[in-house]
C-alpha cells in the first residue's frame, strides 16, 4: 500500500494543527472527529490569554483551511471502532454515524434550521440556550452541514413532520441514512482527542445546579461570547441583571483528592484573569474577586497579564480555598465562606454571581480509545509517553498531542500537535510525491472591466460591533463610487462567510474586494484564497483594519470609532480600485536546514529534520553538545537523565545527514525562505564555512542568571539549584558534596531574579526544580529538614502530584511576599534565614546548613545579534517573539525561520523537545517543497521614465536591480526583489514603483484621509 | 472655536514592526485618541517624502512615520534610509516654514504596543498645544 497517509483522531485545535502541517508536508490525512464539526473546545472560547485575542477569529481561518485542503479528508460524527496491524500499516475501522443530511450536496444554506419546529438545548452554548433539532453546530462550523438529532426529531420518533425535507431546495435531507463503517489503511496515527471538564455537580457545596447564578468557567465563556446565549452580555441568569460583584473560585476539581483530579489543570488561573479583564470591559461597574491557592502564571507574558488584571482592571486575588457557596434566598445572591489563611477566623462575603473554574480531566473517550489502541495511560488517565518526549506513546507509530497528554494551554497544544505531525510524517518515506494542490478555477480576465467593488464589514461578534456602528459603515460604503455590493458579516473569517463572499463575487460579477475587519498580518491570505476560489486574482483585495486599529483602541468613543472605520474602509476602497492583478514567480527551494544551537532543542530538531531526509548544519558555540541539560542529572522520579542526552548526542553525531560545527558561531545569514546563504565561523581555527539552506531553526537557549542576592558569592553555603543538583548527583566539588551530604537543614529560596521589576516574568521551571531537588535530598537523607520559601508554587499540570508528594514527605513550604523577602545573614559562616511566616503571623528564624537559590533564567545575550541577522523580533525581556503567541508558537513573521527551546521562553526538557519537534515539522512544510512562490508585490520599472541613473541599484538591499546598459534602463529581478519599496522612494523620476503600493494607489488612499481633514 | 481642537494625524507604519506594534496595542486594548489614520507600508524606507509634503499641504496636523528599531529592519537597512530622508525632509520643511515640528519618526517594534499607544497620545497632546496646521489655507493648491 501507499503509506503516505496518517490518521488524526480528534478535530480540536491539536488535531487541526497536526492535519494542516501533515497536509503541507504532502501527506494525505484522515481527520476523524466525534462531533458533527471540527473545532473542539477552542471554538467555544471567547478570548485567549495573554493577548485577549478573539478565539474564534484565530481558529476560524484554520477551520476554513482544513476544510478546503485537498490533502485532508475530514470525517465528522465518527468514531474509531478498532485498530489492527502495526507501524507502518494500521487498519482502522471508523464508524461514521448518520447525520441524515447528504454532506456532499448540502450547501449549508440553513433554511432547514430556520423551519424546524423542535427546539433542543444547544450544546455549543453549554445548554444555556436552545437550538433546533436540525442544526449546524455553530456558525463557523466545518463542514457547514446540519445534523439531525434523531432522538428529538418528531418525524423519526413519531412519523410526522418532514418540514426540513419540504423546505430543503437541494433535497439533501435523508431520514433513511444509515451509519457507515469505513475501512481506512494508514501508516501512522496521531491521537488528539483532548480532555473533558470536571462535572461541577460533584462538588455539591458550591451550589452548582441549585443556584442559576453559579456558572462553570466554560458556561461563563459562552456568556462572554457574542455568539453565546446572551450575545456577549454578562447577565445574572436569575434576574437578567448585570452583576456588580462576581467571584471566581479556582481549583474546582483540580488539586483536589476528593473529586476530580489531584493534579493542577494549568490553565484556569489565566482563564479567570482573562475573564475578569473581559468582564470589566463589558461592565463598567463590576468588582471581581478570584479565590485561589496559588496564582499559576508560568507562561510567556502571563505574570504581566495578572498584574494588568489587578492594576488596570481592579481584579482582587484572594489567597484562599472557598469551603462553601450558599444561596441567599432573599436576593438570589451567593454567600461564600473561606479561610483567609492569616490565622484569623473564617470569613464570609456575598456575591451576585459565582464562576467555578472547573478543571480538565481525561475523558471516557480517551480511556476507551486507549484500550482499543492498546496504549498506556498514567495514574491520572492521561497518555503517558516518555518523560523526555511527550508526543510518543507506548506504541510505535502512534503519537499523541494536546490535553490528552496532560492539562496544557493552546500554544503548548499546538507545539505538540506540530511535533506529532513531524514524527508521524518522518515515518512516511519519500514525502513530496503526493502533494495535492488546491485546484482553484481559472482566473477571470478583468481587463477592460470597470471596477466592481464588494465591501464586507465584519462585526467580529461584538469585538467590532459593540463599538463601531457596522450597519452605518455598510450604508456609507454603499454610497461610494464603484461599490456594487456591501454587507456586514458576523465573523468574516468563518467558513460560511467565505462562501457568502465567493457567491457575491459570482452573483454580482465583482472584480475587487474590500474586507473591513482585523489585521492583514493574520487574515489577508485567508481572503486572498477566497478570491482565488471565486476566480479572482488574489491581489485585487484590500484590507481595512477596523478592529486592532479602531474598535479595540477606541472602546469609549463609539462615534469617533465609527467615523474612523468609515475613513479606513474608504481608504481601502479607493486603493482597491487602483490595484492590478499580479502573478508571483516561483522559486526553487534548497532542502537543507541550519540549526543554531546544540542543546536538547537544537539536537532534537536536527535529528528530526535528518529523519525526514534533509541535510542539516548544526552549529554549537561551545565545544560540546548538550547545553543547559548537561547540568540536569536526574528526573523528578530520581532516574538518571544524562543517558537520554548521551543517546541523543550519539544519534545526532552518527547521523550521516547532520554536519556538526562545534565551537562555532553564525557569522552571516543572507537570503530568504527557501534560499538562505550563511557563513559559519569556527572559533578555534577562524575558518569560515559557507552553506546554502532553505530554513533556519533558532535554538540558542538561555542562561542561568548571575546573582549576588542572599549572600551568593560570599558564603560557600549559598549555592544555586544547579550546583545543588550537580552535588546531589555525586558530581561537582568534594567540598560541596560533603556540605550537601551533611546538611541537616536546607533552605531553598524561589524567584531569585524572577518576577521582579527587572525581569517581570516567571522562569517557569524553578518551582519544579526545587521540588525535585528537595525530594532527592529527602531520599538521600530522610532526616534533613527542608524549607522551600516561595511566592506561588507553580507546580502546574501534573507537577502538582510531585508538590503533593513533597509535602507528604515533610518538606515545609513557606510563602513570602514580594515586598517582604527572606533575609539571609551569616555569623561566621553559620547561615540564618529570617522570614515572616504567614500562618503563625510572625517572623521566624531558620538556621540553615545550606541555602539553594532558585535562580531565574535570562535570555541569551547573543539573541540580539541573531535577531538582527535573521530579521526576527525579540520581546522586551530578550526572548524571541513568535509570529502568534497562540497558534504560531514556533514560527516568525519572517518565513522560513523557526524557534524552539529556551530561546523562546523558559521551559522544561519535555516542553523543549515538543517545541523542537514542532519547529522541525514547521521547517519541513517549507523544505519538503520543490518550489515556493516568490513575493508578489515586487517593484516594477516604467522604462519610459527611467534615466538609468542607478539610484535604485544603490539602495536595493537585495541587489535585485541592475542597469541594462544597452537599453539604458533599470531592470528588476523579480525573484530577488523582496518588495521593501526603497527604490521607489529613492527614484527621482518616479520611474520605479512597488506593486500593491504604487504612488497612485497610496495617493488615493490618502485622499480618503484628506476628505476627513 | 467652541469645540476643542482635535488634531488629525496620518501615520505611515512599516508592516513588520510598527504596524504590528499598533496591532498589539489593539489586542491589548490599549486606549488612545482616535485622531490617527494608518497607512501600511512594507518598510519605512519605502516612504517617499513627497507623501509627507502632500499630507501637510492638505492640512494634516501631524505625520508619524513608524519603523523598526535601528538594526532590526526586516529589509536590513530601510529604517536608516528613512532616518536620513526624514532628517533632510525636516530641514527643508523648516527652511520653508512648513511645520517641520509636525513630523515624527519613531521606532516602534512588534512587541511595543504600549509604545505605539503612548506615541499617539503624546503627538495628540503636542499638536493640541501647537494648534491646527494652517498650511492648507495658506497654500490653497
Amino acid at each position: 500500500m501507499d503509506h503516505k497517509q496518517v490518521m488524526v483522531i480528534g478535530g480540536g485545535i491539536a488535531g487541526i494543527q497536526a492535519s494542516l502541517d501533515l497536509a503541507e508536508m504532502g501527506v494525505e490525512v484522515f481527520l476523524i472527529e466525534q462531533q458533527p464539526s471540527i473545532g473542539g473546545r477552542m471554538a467555544q472560547l471567547d478570548k485567549t490569554f495573554p493577548t485577549n485575542d478573539c478565539a474564534m477569529c484565530i481558529l476560524s481561518p484554520k477551520l476554513v483551511e482544513a476544510g478546503a485542503n485537498k490533502n485532508i479528508h475530514i470525517i465528522t460524527n465518527a468514531e474509531v471502532q478498532s485498530v489492527e496491524g502495526q507501524a507502518p500499516s494500521f487498519y482502522v475501522k471508523v464508524l461514521k454515524h448518520a447525520r441524515y443530511v447528504d454532506e456532499t450536496r448540502c450547501t449549508g444554506c440553513g433554511i432547514c434550521m430556520s423551519k424546524c419546529p423542535v427546539r433542543i438545548p444547544d450544546q455549543y452554548n453549554m445548554g444555556l440556550s436552545k437550538t433546533k433539532c436540525i442544526r449546524i453546530p455553530f456558525p463557523q462550523a466545518v463542514p457547514a452541514v446540519p445534523v439531525i438529532s434523531k432522538e428529538h426529531c418528531i418525524y423519526m420518533q413519531k412519523g410526522k413532520c418532514r418540514i426540513c425535507e419540504k423546505f430543503c431546495e437541494e433535497k439533501v435531507i435523508d431520514y433513511e441514512q444509515k451509519d457507515e463503517l469505513l475501512d481506512i489503511e494508514v501508516g501512522s496515527i496521531i491521537l488528539a482527542v483532548g480532555s473533558q471538564e470536571f462535572d461541577a455537580k460533584l462538588k455539591g457545596e458550591y451550589s452548582y445546579g441549585t443556584s442559576p447564578n453559579v456558572l462553570t468557567s466554560l458556561e461563563f465563556e459562552r456568556m462572554l461570547s457574542a455568539s453565546g446565549p446572551t450575545q456577549g452580555h454578562v447577565l445574572r441568569p436569575s434576574d437578567q441583571k448585570e452583576p456588580r460583584r462576581v467571584a471566581f473560585l479556582q481549583c474546582i476539581g483540580s488539586r483536589d483528592m476528593q473529586a476530580g483530579g489531584s493534579f493542577c489543570s494549568a490553565i484556569c488561573c489565566m482563564q479567570a484573569a482573562k475573564d475578569a479583564i473581559i468582564m470589566a470591559e463589558h461592565l463598567s461597574n463590576v468588582d471581581v474577586s478570584i479565590f485561589n491557592m496559588d496564582i499559576r502564571a508560568q507562561g510567556k507574558d502571563f505574570d504581566k497579564f495578572i498584574t494588568r488584571a489587578q492594576t488596570d482592571y481592579g481584579a482582587r486575588f484572594v489567597r484562599a480555598r472557598v469551603s462553601s457557596v450558599e444561596i441567599n434566598p432573599a436576593n438570589d445572591n451567593l454567600r461564600i465562606r473561606y479561610d483567609p489563611n492569616d490565622g484569623g477566623p473564617l470569613r464570609e462575603e456575598e456575591f451576585d454571581m459565582v464562576v467555578l473554574s472547573i478543571g480538565l480531566q481525561t475523558s471516557e473517550q480517551v480511556r476507551k480509545l486507549a484500550a482499543k489502541l492498546d496504549i498506556e495511560l498514567d495514574e491520572s488517565g492521561f497518555v503517558s509517553g516518555s518523560p523526555f518526549d511527550p508526543v510518543l506513546t507506548s506504541r510505535d507509530g502512534i503519537f499523541a498531542c494536546g490535553t490528552m497528554t496532560g492539562p496544557r494551554d493552546i500554544p503548548e497544544t499546538v507545539m505538540q500537535a506540530s511535533g506529532a505531525a513531524g514524527a508521524a510524517a518522518s515515518l512516511q518515506a519519500e514525502l513530496p510525491e503526493r502533494r495535492i494542490k488546491a485546484d482553484y478555477p481559472q482566473q477571470r480576465d478583468i481587463r477592460g472591466e470597470s471596477p466592481r467593488v464588494g465591501v464586507f464589514i465584519c462585526k467580529c461578534g461584538i469585538n467590532i460591533a459593540s463599538t463601531v456602528d457596522v450597519p452605518g459603515v455598510v450604508e456609507f460604503a454603499l454610497g461610494l463610487p464603484w461599490v456594487e455590493h456591501a454587507q456586514e458579516l458576523m465573523f468574516s473569517c468563518a467558513g460560511d462567510s467565505q462562501r457568502i463572499i465567493a457567491e457575491a463575487i459570482r452573483d454580482k460579477n465583482l472584480n475587487r474586494v474590500v474586507v473591513s475587519a482585523c489585521t492583514p498580518r493574520t487574515h489577508e491570505s485567508l481572503f486572498q484564497g477566497t478570491l482565488q476560489s471565486a476566480g479572482i486574482n488574489p491581489y485585487l483585495f484590500e484590507f481595512a483594519n477596523i478592529r486592532e486599529h479602531c474598535s479595540w483602541v477606541h472602546q469609549k468613543e463609539p462615534d469617533k470609532a465609527t467615523e474612523k472605520a468609515k475613513v479606513l474602509t474608504k481608504m481601502a476602497i479607493n486603493k482597491v480600485i487602483c490595484l492590478e492583478p499580479l502573478s508571483p514567480k516561483t522559486m526553487p527551494v534548497n532542502h537543507d536546514a541550519l540549526v543554531v544551537g546544540g542543546g536538547v532543542a537544537g539536537l532534537t530538531a536536527a535529528l528530526e529534520l535528518a529523519n525526514h531526509g534533509c541535510k542539516v548544519h548544526l552549529v554549537e558555540r561551545q565545544e560540546k553538545f548538550g547545553g543547559n541539560f548537561r547540568d540536569v542529572h536526574f528526573t523528578m522520579d530520581g532516574q538518571p537523565s544524562q543517558e537520554f542526552l548521551n543517546a541523543l548526542i550519539e544519534k545526532v553525531t552518527s547521523n550521516p545527514n547532520i554536519h556538526s560545527y562545534l565551537n562555532s558561531d553564525i557569522a552571516e545569514v543572507k537570503g530568504f525562505v527557501g534560499n538562505f546563504k550563511s557563513k559559519i565561523h569556527g572559533n578555534n581555527n577562524d575558518e569560515i564555512t559557507e552553506i546554502e539552506h532553505g530554513a533556519v531553526i533558532v535554538a540558542t537557549g538561555a542562561s542561568e542568571l548571575e546573582t549576588d542576592e542572599y549572600l551568593r558569592g560570599r558564603e560557600p553555603g549559598v549555592v544555586t539549584l544547579r550546583e545543588l543538583e550537580t552535588a546531589l548527583a555525586g558530581c561537582g566539588t568534594e567540598e560541596l558534596k560533603e556540605k550537601v551530604n551533611k546538611a541537616q537543614s536546607v533552605v531553598l529560596i524561589q524567584c531569585v531574579g524572577s518576577r521582579c521589576d527587572e525581569r517581570p516574568y516567571c522562569s517557569r521551571i524553578c518551582c519544579n526544580k526545587s521540588i525535585k531537588n528537595a525530594l532527592k535530598l529527602k531520599e538521600q537523607n530522610p532526616d534533613t529538614n527542608i524549607y522551600v520559601l516561595y511566592r506561588d508554587i507553580r507546580a502546574y499540570g501534573l507537577h502538582e502530584l510531585d508538590y503533593r508528594q513533597a509535602r507528604e514527605k515533610g518538606i515545609i513550604f513557606i510563602r513570602y511576599q514580594e515586598d517582604d523577602k527572606p533575609v539571609v545573614t551569616s555569623e561566621n559562616g553559620a547561615l540564618k534565614v529570617h522570614i515572616f511566616e504567614p500562618t503563625l503571623r510572625r517572623k521566624v528564624l531558620i538556621e540553615a546548613d545550606l541555602i539553594g537559590l532558585a535562580v531565574g533564567i535570562a535570555a541569551g545575550s547573543e539573541n540580539k545579534v541573531i535577531s538582527q541577522m535573521l530579521k526576527i523580533p525579540l520581546n522586551s525581556e530578550g526572548f524571541f517573539l513568535e509570529a502568534h503567541v497562540k497558534l504560531r508558537p514556533v514560527d516568525f513573521a519572517t518565513d522560513g525561520v523557526f524557534v524552539c527551546g529556551l530561546a523562546h521562553y523558559p521551559k522544561d526538557v519535555s516542553e523543549s523537545v515538543a517545541q523542537a519537534r514542532a519547529a522541525a515539522a514547521r521547517a519541513m512544510t517549507v523544505l519538503s517543497k520543490d518550489t515556493i512562490e516568490a513575493e508578489g508585490k515586487v517593484s516594477q520599472v516604467r522604462a519610459e521614465c527611467c534615466a538609468a541613473c542607478g539610484a535604485c541599484v544603490a539602495v536595493c538591499p537585495y541587489a535585485a536591480i541592475e542597469i541594462d546598459e544597452i537599453n539604458r534602463v533599470a531592470v528588476v529581478n523579480e525573484s530577488l526583489c523582496k518588495g521593501c519599496g526603497a527604490c521607489s522612494a529613492t527614484c527621482r523620476s518616479c520611474a520605479i514603483d512597488l506593486r500593491g503600493f504604487r504612488d497612485e494607489q497610496l495617493v488615493v488612499a490618502m485622499e480618503a484621509i484628506v476628505e476627513w481633514l | 472655536m467652541s469645540e476643542e481642537f482635535e488634531p488629525k494625524i496620518i501615520a505611515f507604519l512599516c508592516n513588520w514592526c510598527s504596524y504590528a506594534g499598533a496591532d498589539l496595542a489593539g489586542t491589548s486594548r490599549m486606549q488612545y485618541p482616535p485622531n490617527v489614520r494608518i497607512i501600511r507600508l512594507m518598510c519605512s524606507g519605502g516612504l517617499d517624502p513627497l507623501y509627507v509634503f502632500r499630507a501637510l499641504l492638505a492640512g494634516c496636523d501631524g505625520v508619524l512615520i513608524g519603523g523598526c528599531h535601528p538594526g532590526d529592519c526586516h529589509y536590513t537597512n530601510g529604517n536608516y534610509k528613512a532616518r536620513r530622508r526624514v532628517a533632510v525632509l525636516k530641514s527643508i520643511l523648516k527652511e520653508l516654514g512648513m511645520g517641520h515640528d509636525r513630523v515624527w519618526l519613531r521606532w516602534i517594534s512588534a512587541s511595543e504596543g504600549s509604545r505605539f499607544a503612548e506615541t499617539i497620545r503624546e503627538i495628540v497632546t503636542d499638536l493640541k498645544e501647537k494648534g491646527p496646521n494652517t498650511l492648507a489655507q495658506s497654500w490653497a493648491i
